[in-house]
């Protein structure tokens, strides 16, 4: 049983949980993430490590509440446990003197690249944080993305804060303008790393995504994680999850996902209508 | 003479109702059966039964004591070597090892061994209440980590607990088990059986740590140096799903086999939406290979409420199917449809979803160096069959997990570990001792277990002697 020490809400779909994890808390790299699964009917759901304190223990994590399990655990309170939870698992980011990263994080991804950020700066790199959202409720993090980084730039897809647009369009400005950059990391939706992936290729600037498909043991022994790169077949949860954006092949993935919407959106259903009133914490619900 | 009575059937759930459930499939014998059966054994002086099987179970004793009665005597008897007879009873492929050997098999049919073994086991468990490990020697002071909790791992944890060690199991899934949990289904191994078997070891002082996978949260030389384990055992199976490498392999309706059991005996898929995890509703399926797997695979999907059909598509013939026989008479018999002389090459889609399957028509030449015959492609025959599901069960390798994070250990090219002496099944490191899948590749519940008591034995030596 796994302890929730802190838990806040950041925006309407957004949870910040802290967890005693003593162990994984030891080993967790920027980059890594877990698999948790709440109780005893519960599926396993990866979940990216955005902070680990190896002194206190514990592990950060930010979760979006989209679905029937992540629902579920954005009703958990300080003091409730969760069943289980394994790791760290994935291979960590590759943390080395780059030059000029620029960190596109979406959705939750901003929670996956603030640890990366941190480590990059840490080592020398100019690292500019572009933190895309749909509106300025849904921004997350930025006091800290500020500590962590040299730069933060903020997009939202109405102009309610910062430039307005798509994350692709600054960043097709900053291209356009000739600034220096070195590489990207982008983390967020399929959509978004696609779309960022396509953009940066013709400029050749090398960019890494961080894949999020379907995954069940996390160790390389179901294969539901699979991704084309380059051509062959790669397990997600051992090979990645980070991979060359231009060598993924985000249509088959994007397909792999789409697997099991119908029954997700069924037991999404079933547990808003079972739950008391899951609803008042998701107002707007958006699927992307 | 006893064996003039022929080999006692035990009863089973007929095909039509058991297709429709996931209850167990033979309901194994009555203590009269049970006797009866054992009672045509001959009580061989040299007895062939005992060499053809991986642990030397005392088979001619046990079945001496079934036959006049003394079952909890019997499952004594058969607990000296063998750990988990309930297990091994239900799933060994016997026809291939003890009962292959029986010399009443060579003018009639062998002794049911394997149902005997189940039939004690089971009576054990329901009948003795206390079954309290008695036999265990006094503390040594020793610890040993046990990674995975496989059959090999749950042996050699079992056998070193008993020498008086302190034993830790590792285990990187929240249940443990290994393929016994989340591989073979409940209609053939239930699991609440296997559960008692684990309970007993936990009786014995084990402590089992789920969601630990060794080499990421902490690494050998951790356990060794930092957390004081005076020796390692590693039994991390063979559990890395092959795909066939044609196109349309990442479709939508396209499993491993590891993935389509995984969700079903691990994550209840088949309870959704009671459990969590979901596993799509297919209508027709067509399953690759021909081993154990293959078939569990062919026989969880052919008991899901939405099945319609399910094909098993074999490249060699069926004398050549590598699974058990008691499998292959059982999915006959339940209705799936076997396509022998077939091997896949392209699965097309519509919609990003399986819908059809396009094979090559083989056949077969001269046995190879494995003294199999060796499938051929037939020249222009193809064939195509309509599908909406595949599922692909073609062995696997090993997780190279654990020897990436440890330099020293040496492995072959597929990534198993290298034994340095496979008598006390000791690796290329001192203190780290090795058995299973992980050193044999893909094999048997039983010779994985066999493996683990071998190292048991082996790491009792290392650790007492390090310190006299
Ligand atoms: C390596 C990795 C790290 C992750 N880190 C985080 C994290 O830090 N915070 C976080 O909130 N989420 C993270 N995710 C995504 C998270 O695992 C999924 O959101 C979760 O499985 C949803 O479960 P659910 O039951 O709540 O929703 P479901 O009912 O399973 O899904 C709801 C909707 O989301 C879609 N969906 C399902 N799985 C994914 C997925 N993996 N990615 C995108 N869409 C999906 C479904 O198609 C469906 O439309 C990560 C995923 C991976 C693979
Ligand atoms: C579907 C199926 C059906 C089968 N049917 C039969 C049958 O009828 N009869 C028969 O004799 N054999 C059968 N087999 C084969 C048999 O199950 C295996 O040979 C046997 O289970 C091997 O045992 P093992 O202990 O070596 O490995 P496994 O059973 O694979 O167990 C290994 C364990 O180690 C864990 N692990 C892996 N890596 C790590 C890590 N890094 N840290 C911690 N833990 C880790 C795994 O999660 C797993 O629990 C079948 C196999 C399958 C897949
Ligand atoms: S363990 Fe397996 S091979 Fe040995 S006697 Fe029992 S059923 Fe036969
Ligand atoms: S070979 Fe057959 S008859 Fe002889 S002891 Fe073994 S089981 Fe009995
Ligand atoms: S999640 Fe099972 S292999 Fe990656």
């Amino acid at each position: 049983m796994f302890k929730i020490l802190e838990k806040k809400q950041l925006a309407s779909q957004v949870f910040f949980y802290v967890l005693d994890a003593l162990d994984i808390s030891r080993k967790a790299l920027p980059g890594h993430f877990i698999i948790i699964r709440l109780n005893e009917t519960g599926e396993r759901i990866p979940i990216t490590i955005a902070d680990a304190d190896p002194d206190r223990g514990t592990l950060t994590l930010y979760v979006q509440a989209i679905g029937k399990t992540s629902m579920e655990m954005s009703l958990l309170n300080v003091g409730d446990s969760i069943l289980d939870v394994v790791g760290p698992l994935g291979n960590p980011s590759e943390i080395d003197l780059y030059g000029t990263v620029v960190l596109v994080g979406g959705g939750f991804g901003i929670a996956a690249i603030h640890p990366i950020a941190r480590a990059l700066t840490l080592v020398g790199n100019k690292t500019i944080s572009i933190l895309g959202v749909q509106t300025k409720e849904r921004v997350i993090l930025e006091d800290e993305m500020l500590k962590v980084s040299s730069e933060v730039r903020v997009v939202t897809n109405d102009g309610s804060y910062g430039s307005k647009g798509l994350v692709t369009d600054l960043l097709q400005t900053m291209i356009d303008e000739h600034e220096t950059i070195d590489r990207v990391i982008a983390i967020g939706p399929l959509v978004m790393m696609k779309a960022i992936s396509d953009l940066t290729r013709p400029h050749k600037i090398k960019t890494l995504v961080s894949l999020n498909p379907i995954m069940i043991d996390g160790t390389g022994m179901c294969g539901a994680c699979r991704v084309t790169v380059d051509g062959t077949m790669k397990f997600a949860c051992v090979d990645g999850p980070e991979f060359d954006g231009h060598a993924v092949d985000f249509e088959g993935l994007l397909n792999r996902l789409k697997s099991y919407t119908l029954e997700e959106n069924s037991a999404k259903e079933r547990y808003m209508h079972e739950a008391e009133d899951p609803c008042r914490l998701l107002e707007p619900l958006k699927m992307d | 003479m006893g064996n003039k009575i022929p080999r006692t059937k035990a009863p089973e759930q007929s095909p039509e109702e058991r297709r429709k459930n996931f209850q167990e499939v033979s309901l194994g014998y009555t203590p009269a059966m049970a006797q009866l059966e054992a009672s045509r054994c001959v009580q061989c002086k040299k007895p062939k039964c005992v060499m053809g099987c991986p642990v030397h179970v005392a088979i001619p004793e046990f079945l001496k004591q079934v036959a006049v009665g003394d079952f909890l005597g019997a499952a004594k008897t058969i607990k000296n070597s063998n750990p988990l007879p309930a297990v091994t009873g239900r799933v060994c492929p016997q026809e291939d090892q003890c009962e292959k050997h029986c010399v009443v098999g060579i003018k009639g049919e062998p002794l049911a061994i394997g149902k005997l073994e189940r039939f004690v086991a089971d009576y054990e468990r329901t009948h003795n209440e206390l079954l309290e490990p008695t036999e265990k020697a006094p503390p040594t002071g020793k610890k040993i980590a046990v990674i995975g909790a496989g059959p090999a791992g749950l042996a050699a944890a079992g056998d070193l607990a008993k020498l008086g060690h302190e034993v830790v199991i590792f285990e990187a899934l929240h249940k443990p088990g290994g393929v016994l949990f989340y591989g073979i289904p409940e209609f053939r191994l239930p699991k609440e059986i296997l559960e008692a078997e684990i309970d007993y070891l936990k009786r014995l002082g084990i402590e089992i740590k789920v969601n630990y996978v060794i080499g990421k949260i902490k690494t050998l030389d951790e356990l060794m140096q930092e957390d004081g384990f005076n020796a390692v055992f590693i039994g991390t199976g063979a559990g890395l799903p092959y795909f066939l490498d044609i196109p349309g392999e990442n479709l939508n309706g396209v499993y491993s086999a590891n993935e389509f059991l995984t969700r079903i005996n691990l994550m209840h898929a088949w309870e959704f939406p009671l459990f969590d995890t979901p596993v799509h509703q297919h209508k027709t399926f067509a399953v690759i290979g021909g081993g154990n797997t293959a078939l569990d695979a062919a026989r969880t999907a052919l008991r899901l409420p939405s099945t319609h059909k399910v094909m098993l598509l074999y490249r060699r013939s069926r004398d050549e199917l590598p699974a058990r026989l008691e499998e292959i008479e059982h999915a006959e018999a339940e209705g799936i449809e076997f396509h022998f002389l077939v091997s896949p090459l392209e699965i097309k889609g519509d919609k990003g979803w399986v819908s059809e399957i396009v094979c090559q028509k083989m056949e077969l030449g001269e046995p190879d160096a494995t003294g199999r015959k060796q499938p051929y492609p037939v020249k222009d025959s193809t064939l195509s069959l309509e599908v909406d599901a595949v599922i692909i069960a073609l062995g696997s390798g090993v997780n190279p997990l654990i020897a990436k994070n440890s330099s020293d250990l040496k492995t072959d090219t597929h990534g198993h570990i290298e034994l340095a002496d496979s008598d006390i099944n000791l690796t290329s490191r001192p203190g780290v001792f090795a058995g299973g899948d992980i050193v044999t590749g893909a094999a048997t519940v039983i010779s994985a277990m066999g493996a683990g008591k071998k190292a048991a034995q082996g790491i009792h030596q290392y650790v007492m002697n390090i310190d006299i």
